[in-house]
């Protein structure tokens, strides 16, 4: 073909700059920033949610696996008994008995020192029969040394109380699964609050981006090939969104972990690392921060797609 | 190659803005479609188009009836027919390249199959020196050359064109119909909407569908 249409100029036509492949839906719309935000702030508060779930879940599983490895037994003194002579009894029952580990019996000092934070200082407590404490290792054999204890305490030694810590560590496990169980509702809320937002900003994409739409079926796009525009439009949103979310909650976890570090030899830091650990998601509970984010991405492409091929379907 | 067989449409329960509609566009043909302004010009194109069903009659594209297409065939029998609109549509974010590139591009077809092809037709129609220029900083000749060029890359079996010389000067309007003629010699079907008596006096062989009242008049050409 030569040119028959204009006066082209004497200079030559310039190649195409580059990367031809520029996206048919606009990139920079106040709408889209707008969805970045609500993903990333969504994305965020179900990083926030599942992450805190996950420590819950771990300091859970740390304390109960503490206290069930161990058995504690309670000596109760009669007013006749000679209780350091009952306390070596018990001690050496506990010693012989199949299975048993360590035994550590805490002194008259130490049981004292174990009740002043209840009764206080002043109190003189060498004047009460203050029952004594025997902490024994369960081991290997768990289930089966805990019943050869009790059975030999019972005939040797019916003033000692063995407490394998199952009632504790039942409540315990409840209440983790409670929250968790809370936890994993409010990631439902949260993921369906964000697929909302999505469905309208699509929505409201389609309506606005409605020339661009008319005119690719003119030319001949099938509904697919618009739906794919719209996907990738916003998945690469919901990239954006989720990176800055997700991003934002490692760095929450990983803030969270340090600060717990330093503060770790502080009354309230120690505490804290009792009841949480040292606040630390591990390598997993990061891969699984980084697995929400990825899922938030792809959910965000995929609803779209879904809504515009159903709202094209509408359309003509 | 486009058949249409008393045809009528109405606007929801409006009287019918066009009725009893019985013409044929033949391949390779040439044809202006003509009247005055409201007359259904417009909605005569987008009937070709299938961008509007009719309420009454039958239209046969390509041997296939409208009312049995489905969403698919009309996708499949767009790809076969090239259109300019009046106010062009071009997309305003994308450059007059990607603007023209378009059609190919919604074929899935890769850029680099089709890079040349694209760059040699924005030659062919003066644009060689704005491919990437974004259709707001285009002149009005520029944007109807960009819109032609889109039309015609996909090397369409029928082109319909709405008023393509209504935003140019005399000179530019006789070269851009030389070109469609051009087209036509080339074996496609060309049904131009147009109110410009003059041009159309030019171009004598062309036939002539006249909109009047919702009704169509044929006046044939003048032999080549």
């Amino acid at each position: 073909m030569t040119p028959t249409v204009a006066e082209e100029s004497s200079a030559a036509p310039i190649e195409p700059a580059g990367d031809r492949r520029m996206p048919l839906i606009p990139r920079n719309t106040i709408a889209g920033r707008a969805l970045i935000v609500v993903v990333a702030i969504m994305t965020f508060l179900a990083c926030l949610t599942a992450g805190s779930a996950l420590l819950v879940a771990q300091a859970s599983s740390a304390w109960r696996s503490d206290v069930l490895s161990d058995v504690t037994i309670l000596v109760k003194p009669g007013p006749t008994d000679d209780v350091d002579r009952l306390v070596d009894k018990v001690v050496a029952i506990a010693g012989k008995s199949a299975g048993t580990g360590n035994v550590h019996p805490y002194s008259a000092d130490d049981s004292r020192k174990l009740l002043r934070p209840w009764l206080g200082d002043r109190l003189d407590l060498s004047l009460l029969p203050v029952p004594r404490i025997i902490v024994v290792h369960a081991g290997s054999q768990g289930d089966e040394a805990v019943a050869a204890l009790r059975a030999a305490l019972a005939q040797e030694a019916p003033q000692a109380d063995l407490d394998d810590h199952r009632v504790w560590s039942s409540r315990i496990g409840v209440m983790a699964g409670a929250v968790v169980a809370l936890a994993a509702a409010l990631f439902v809320l949260v993921i369906v609050a964000m697929a909302t937002a999505i469905g309208f900003a699509t929505r409201g994409a389609v309506a606005e981006n409605r020339e661009i739409v008319e005119v690719l079926h003119f030319v001949g796009a099938s509904n697919r090939f618009v739906a794919n525009e719209f996907h990738s439009h916003f998945q690469r949103l919901g990239l954006q969104g989720a990176a800055i979310g997700g991003g934002t909650a490692i760095a929450f976890f990983v803030a969270a972990e340090t600060l717990s570090h330093w503060s770790v030899n502080s009354p309230g830091g120690a505490e804290i690392a009792a009841l949480f650990g040292a606040f630390a998601l591990g390598p997993y509970g990061y891969a699984g921060l980084i697995l929400v984010a990825a899922v938030v991405t792809l959910l965000t492409g995929l609803l779209s797609r879904t809504i515009v091929l159903r709202h094209l379907r509408v359309l003509q | 190659m486009l058949r249409f067989e008393d045809v009528a449409l109405r606007y929801g329960a409006g009287d019918e803005v066009v009725s009893d509609l019985n013409f044929s566009i033949a391949p390779q043909s040439f044809q202006f479609l003509t009247g005055p302004s409201g007359a259904g010009k417009t909605t005569l194109l987008r009937l070709m188009l299938l961008s509007l069903r009719p309420t009454r009659g039958t239209i046969h594209i390509f041997g296939q009836d409208s009312a049995t297409l489905t969403r698919d065939d009309v996708t499949a029998l767009r790809r076969r027919i090239g259109v300019v609109f009046q106010d062009f549509r071009l997309l305003d974010h994308l450059t007059t390249y990607e603007n023209v590139a378009l059609p190919l591009r919604a074929l899935g077809r890769a850029e680099s199959s089709y890079r040349a092809e694209v760059v040699e037709l924005l030659r062919w129609v003066g644009l060689g020196q704005r491919m990437d220029a974004i259709p707001p900083v285009l002149s009005g000749g520029e944007k109807q050359r960009a819109a032609i060029a889109r039309a015609l890359i996909v090397r369409p079996e029928l082109l319909l064109a709405d008023e393509p010389t209504g935003n140019v000067d005399p000179g530019l309007a006789r070269r851009l119909l030389r070109l469609f003629v051009e087209l036509h010699r080339l074996g496609t079907a060309v049904v131009i909407a147009t109110h410009d008596l003059q041009l159309m006096e030019q171009f004598g062989f062309a036939r002539r569908l006249v909109v009047g009242d919702g009704k169509l008049a044929i006046f044939e050409g003048a032999p080549e």
